[in-house]
């Protein structure tokens, strides 16, 4: 099966700066394993060491995140996209300690303060 | 970067909508770069101190954004008692360099603050934001 693999711009750099590359495979995982082949570096960024996914990232097949379907063995047909994006997360944590109390951010910007 | 003032009221009354919890959401922008929507999504980790965009929905609105042209361009979080600041977790968990991350400070509930950041690898700096009119503004709960 020939899958096109759409990421995002944190596993860019070693697809060559590309958003979407090619590759082949019957499962979710061979098609990945198929593009960390291809593309050296890609592999660290997307697998652990185990060879699950990166708990960070989450992969689409058609509208579906795979973490529901089979994860890395769901079949995929020819032709199919798939869609891995970024975990979004943070928070403001237990306890103070905003970047901008240290200093480490650059100087607030005036008229900024107050929001509709 | 110019910030359209519905964009900005959408952010800060999803945060308050939020409360106590942290609220999360995405930006959207056009081909200039231009924001025009904010999708305002579910915490799937509710919490008073942390956030983690729901999967599911972050894939929606990047269906949305594209079919209308444009890309996913950022995210902001609330941050009920702190201020608009990101925090080492939230510098720690940044994993776009191209997207722009807005916090919204409600350490003062009735003077909420809005900042936004560029945040790669460690590095932090702030973006100056100018108010701007004439967005589509989205509120997706």
């Amino acid at each position: 099966m020939s899958v096109l693999v759409r990421v995002p711009s944190l596993l860019r750099p070693p697809l060559g700066g590309r958003a979407e590359v090619r590759a082949e495979g019957a499962t979710v995982g061979e098609v990945l394993r198929d593009a960390a082949a291809a593309h050296p570096g890609f592999g660290p960024a997307v697998f652990e060491v185990n060879g699950s996914l990166r708990r960070f990232l989450n992969v689409f097949l058609g509208d579906e995140d795979v973490r529901y379907l089979q994860g890395l063995d769901t079949p995929v047909p020819d032709e199919a996209v798939l869609v891995i994006l970024p975990a979004a997360a943070g928070g403001s944590g237990a306890g103070p300690g905003a970047v901008g109390a240290t200093g480490a951010i650059g100087a607030s910007v005036p008229g900024e303060g107050a929001t509709a | 970067m110019e910030m359209p003032a519905e964009i900005r009221r959408a952010m800060v009354a999803h945060a308050s909508f939020c409360l106590p919890d942290e609220a999360c959401g995405l930006l959207a922008a056009d081909s200039s770069g231009r924001l025009c929507m904010a999708y305002c999504l579910s915490n799937a980790t509710p919490s008073p101190t942390a956030f983690t965009l729901d999967p599911g929905e972050h894939f929606r609105a990047l269906r949305h954004a594209e079919s209308r042209g444009w890309h996913l361009a950022g995210v902001f979080h609330s941050h009920p008692r702190g201020a608009a600041c990101p925090s080492p977790t939230d510098v720690a968990q940044a994993l776009e360099p191209d997207w722009l991350y807005v916090v919204v400070g409600l350490e003062s509930p009735s003077a909420p603050e809005l900042r936004a950041f560029w945040i790669r690898g460690e590095g932090v700096e702030e973006e100056a934001l100018a108010e701007a009119a004439g967005a589509i503004a989205g509120v997706w709960q």
